[in-house]
């Protein structure tokens, strides 16, 4: 059976119809998992009996005809940053190795009612904090299009998983792009909801006022099925916003006549030339359906990567202060109480993490609060304003999701080459605004290009519309990552349950 | 060396300035950010959830009650209430705060600029708040030998912290406020404000000056002050370490003192170079928290009339004295049963004589007898009734206290057990002229040595032998004036 690349629409159809059974998909992902990751390293995690004990339970509600959920045997794959009750989940750190969750996520006991199977645990930078996945304590995962090749990050376990058909569909987290990029990179759709769209209950926080958890998926539908599964207002996560969620399926209507399509200049100044010509033939095949582009200025652009950087390592360095090893994960040997928790932190923590902690710290020091947290908080005024000004004019607005495709391990040495990475999905977080990122072709050497939709608070329905039409035009269709081809399958299984503990490796 | 000055000596010259922190467990049911119970003395841990672990992940959602609770008190004390305040980050490293950082409010608190006025002696003394502002409580550290115990029951539950401005003058001063303000959160019953289980504990700013002085002196922080006591006893001495330091020319160090109450002292804690940077932040996982005029109205609509007006009020329409009034105010039941007798009274002028059978008959009966006042077997309607009849003549006040006696112990009323017994005061002269000719002529040599032989003793023999042919009912003015007639002086 070739269940690999099912998309999560085929996967329920299929298994509801009796083509195949939830447990066959299942067992087809875990072979296939078996063969791939060893090389690929999307999956920190596996639960295979759990996912097989939840398909089970899917083909016996099947058996006795009882109305099945919609993600019905759809297998999924979790950014580990989410908590998972009795999986193991490590936020790709060294410091909460060996903790066991007592709790799921609300975006996990939301799948699950919906009938998804949880597959496993997926890889990614360290407490989300990075853009490559290589800030993973544990180690790297490979872009399926080209194994030198970082899948972006943070989320670069969930879309290499979804690229290489290790699942159907993925979670992920974004909060400066860590869903957007790596879909980007690796050739897949990637949706950040609406700050407040989906609750955070059960998210390990980076950055509280930034993170949002949003699906990854091989195709525009797919993350309107899985949005659907996971939003919504849930009344632990009081930043949740009470607000009615419409059918996202019924906005893939394909019609986009008269939408306005904005065109900020600030993300079209620097960028490489094959994502320029893509991004370009996204508006073009916008416009040849009878949208309409506006040209328009997001002045305050240029200040969202300091903004950022700000708000950020703030709002980390005092959401990482539990990580003490007073409770759980691990616990360093130590003479006296500071010398535990420098010992447990010095040892627990890695070297990016460390970096935001101190750069968040600094910044919220007695007497430099005004001058760097506020500061930065008013600049989100400023950048939400220029967005809120630019929809009085457009629907929606197109930018690249990264000036660059993906680039090679190791290529971004200096923290700040890294960050600067970012510099196109940033806004979107400090302003709260959906963002999706959908292929709109690849580059010269075979890697996938991404265009990136942002859209008016709560209007994701916009940009699943806007993106299925770019996803029919001019995206990869059924163009599979190249890097799989060459590959021999490993020897070496994926580790079940337990992280795997490989070292980046230097053959890269 | 001469012998170093006591306090009073030492306060002619030095002026104390003090200003409390004060922190009051809220009685809620459930703690401040998660469902887990606030209940006192279970077994250690036992009252935890994820958000209370700091597990990753968890987010805190409010209970409202406790904002009902806070405000209750921000409106008794005349604050102001902000329409909108926040939720911020207070981060340090202890291992019973579980997140690394306390929930408290900083620079936008949820009240302002109110006041207590705080009963001394017979009058009110106002200190003004800066602040009054919610937050969490930690958890509870024990060091057992070279382990260290953390019992997490205690994280979570709600707290306010009322912080005073600096300008209360004396140890006894800041007792009596604290005296207040539990006297106060008890009467809105927002608290149980036990001392001893932590619900209401107090840190001290102390500083002094020379008198005529207009700068405040350097202050240094006591902590761990858990009883009325303790507040009076530490705060006193802190003043006079401070004073003798500066006597001897020394100079006070801004630091926080832990006060030792088994050895009477207290010891360095930290000073300010080691002080806290605590890098406050607006919780990003807490909107702004909302008072509206429907929350506003209602805690407006059933805020009851305060201790410190009714004492004011005790004292200036009823006559009764400062203590009377104290004690009438020091718990809501006992002043409340208190205006329910006298509104059960037929005149203006009964509150003297029900504070005085309630501070007498009635609150040592309900001691006696461990009940609260609030189950009191005699009504306040049924003490304003014997008062009533006492005051008529009906019965004597001797009488009165059997029959209070009486309708404590049966729960009947006071016309009752009157009727029944025939206790009726007997204030008709002819029959009591009959009863005292019968004693005086059943009685010759007494008579004559009181009358002939001037022996002024013998007349309370002859009050109680009328009074003991009546049972004790014969009215004792009437009594008396009749006995003087016959007898002949």
């Amino acid at each position: 059976m070739t269940s690999e690349y099912w998309s999560v629409a085929d996967t329920a159809r299929r298994i509801a119809a009796g083509e195949t059974t939830a447990l066959a998909v299942t067992e087809a992902t875990l072979a296939r998992i078996a063969i791939v990751d060893g090389t690929l390293g999307a999956y920190l995690a596996l639960d295979g009996d759990g996912a097989r004990a939840q398909a089970a339970e899917i083909d016996r509600l099947r058996a006795s005809n009882a109305a099945l959920p919609p993600l019905a045997g759809v297998p999924i794959a979790l950014k580990d940053v989410l908590v998972t009750r009795g999986l193991a989940t490590t936020a790709g750190s060294k410091i909460l190795e060996g903790w066991i969750p007592p709790y799921d996520a609300h975006v996990v006991e939301r799948l699950r009612a919906a009938g998804a199977v949880v597959i496993g645990k997926v890889n990614c930078d360290e407490f989300a904090m990075g853009s490559s996945t290589e800030n993973s304590a544990y180690k790297p995962t490979r872009n399926p299009w080209n194994l030198t090749r970082v899948p972006g990050g943070s989320s670069g376990g969930s879309s290499a998983a979804v690229a290489a058909g290790l699942c159907a569909a993925s979670l992920g987290t974004d909060t400066g792009g860590s869903i957007r990029q790596p879909a980007a990179f690796c050739g897949v759709v990637g949706l950040k909801p609406t700050y407040g769209r989906v609750s955070r209950w059960g998210v390990v926080a980076f950055a509280s006022s930034l993170d949002q958890v949003g699906p990854l998926t091989r195709n525009v539908g797919d993350a309107a099925l899985v949005l659907q599964a996971i939003a919504g207002f849930d009344p632990r996560d009081s930043t949740s916003l009470d607000a009615p969620v419409p059918a996202f399926a019924d906005a893939l209507t394909g019609d986009v006549a008269g939408l306005r399509i904005g065109l900020p200049q600030e993300f079209f100044e620097a960028m490489d030339e094959d994502v320029r010509v893509a991004v370009s033939s996204a508006v073009a095949a916008l416009v040849e359906r009878g949208a309409v582009t506006v040209d328009l200025s997001l002045p305050h652009t240029k200040l969202a990567l300091p903004a950022y950087y700000l708000v950020a390592p703030a709002e980390a360095s005092s959401n990482l202060a539990r990580f003490d090893g007073v409770r759980y994960g691990q616990r360093a040997a130590a003479t006296d109480l500071a010398d535990m928790y420098a010992r447990t932190r010095g040892a627990g923590f890695g070297p990016e993490v460390k970096r935001r902690i101190m750069l968040g710290t600094y910044a919220l020091r007695a007497g430099h609060y005004d001058a760097f947290y506020k500061k930065a908080q008013q600049i989100r005024t400023l950048i939400k304003r220029d967005f809120d000004k630019a929809f009085r004019y457009c629907d929606v607005i197109l930018t690249p999701t990264t000036p660059t495709v993906a680039f090679p391990f190791g290529a971004k040495a200096n923290p700040v080459d890294m960050y600067l990475a970012d510099v196109f999905t940033l806004s979107c977080n400090l302003a709260g605004l959906p963002g999706l990122s959908v292929p709109c072709g690849l580059s010269g050497d075979g890697l996938p290009i991404g265009a990136q939709l942002l859209g008016k608070p709560l209007d994701e329905a916009t940009l699943l519309r806007a993106g299925g039409v770019i996803e029919g035009a001019v995206g990869l269709g059924e163009r599979r990552p190249t890097g799989l081809a060459t590959l021999v399958p490993s020897p070496r299984p994926a580790r079940i349950t337990k992280p795997g503990h490989a070292a980046p490796g230097g053959d890269l | 060396m001469s012998e170093p000055r006591a306090l009073p000596a030492l306060l002619e010259e030095w002026e104390p300035v003090i200003g409390l922190e004060v922190h009051v467990q809220l009685a809620t049911q459930s703690k401040i950010f998660s469902p887990s119970s606030t209940e006192f003395g279970a077994p250690p841990n036992s009252l935890t959830d994820p958000l209370v672990l700091g597990l990753p992940g968890t987010l805190p959602s409010f209970n409202q009650a406790v904002l009902q609770h806070a405000l209750k008190l921000g409106v008794a004390t005349s604050s102001q209430i902000r329409a909108k305040s926040r939720f911020a980050r207070k981060h340090y490293f202890y291992p019973d705060l579980p997140k690394g950082y306390q929930i408290s409010q900083f620079d936008e608190p949820l009240c302002e600029n109110g006041h207590l006025d705080v009963i001394i002696g017979g009058g009110l003394k106002r200190v003004k708040l800066q602040r009054i502002h919610l937050e969490e409580d930690a958890g509870k550290t024990t060091h057992v030998g070279q382990t260290s115990h953390v019992d997490l029951n205690r994280a979570g539950v709600p707290l306010v912290e009322v912080v005073t401005a600096p300008e209360i003058g004396s140890a006894a001063e800041a007792g009596e406020f604290m005296r207040s303000l539990h006297r106060l959160v008890r009467w809105l019953e927002i608290s149980e404000a036990d001392m001893e289980k932590g619900q209401l504990r107090c840190d001290a700013n102390v500083s002094v000056r020379l008198r005529g002085e207009d700068r405040l002196g350097t202050r240094a922080e006591l902590k761990n002050i858990n009883s009325f006591r303790f507040v009076e006893h530490a705060i006193e001495h802190e003043i006079v370490r401070q004073i003798r330091i500066l006597e001897s020319g020394g100079r006070i160090i801004r630091e926080t003192r832990l006060w030792d109450a088994d050895r009477g002292q207290s010891a360095p804690m930290r000073s300010k170079e080691e002080a806290n940077d605590y890098r406050y932040l607006p919780d990003p996982d807490l909107p702004p928290l909302v008072v509206d005029g429907q929350i506003m109205g209602t805690i407006l609509r059933t805020l009851p009339e305060l201790p410190s007006v009714r004492f004011d009020r005790y004292q200036k329409l009823h006559g009764i004295s400062p203590d009377d009034a104290r004690t009438l105010v020091s718990e809501r039941a006992l002043a409340d049963y208190f205006d329910a007798a006298v509104a059960a009274h037929p005149s203006e002028r009964g509150g003297r004589m029900i504070a005085n059978w309630m501070l007498t008959e009635l609150l040592g009966a309900l001691h006696a007898s461990a009940t609260p006042v609030a189950r009191s077997p005699v009504a306040p309607a049924t003490l304003a009734a014997l008062v009533v009849l006492v005051e008529n003549g009906t019965i004597s006040g001797k009488i009165g206290k059997d029959v209070f006696e009486e309708s404590y112990r049966t729960g009947d009323a006071p016309a009752a057990i009157i009727e029944r017994r025939g206790l009726q005061q007997i204030s008709d002269t002819g029959a009591l002229w009959e009863i005292i000719n019968r004693v005086v002529g059943a009685n010759p040599k007494q008579a004559e040595a009181y009358t002939v032989g001037g022996k002024d003793g013998l007349f309370g023999f002859f009050v109680g032998q009328v009074m003991k042919e009546t049972q004790g009912r014969a009215n004792p003015v009437i009594t008396s004036d009749l006995l003087h007639k016959r007898l002949g002086r």
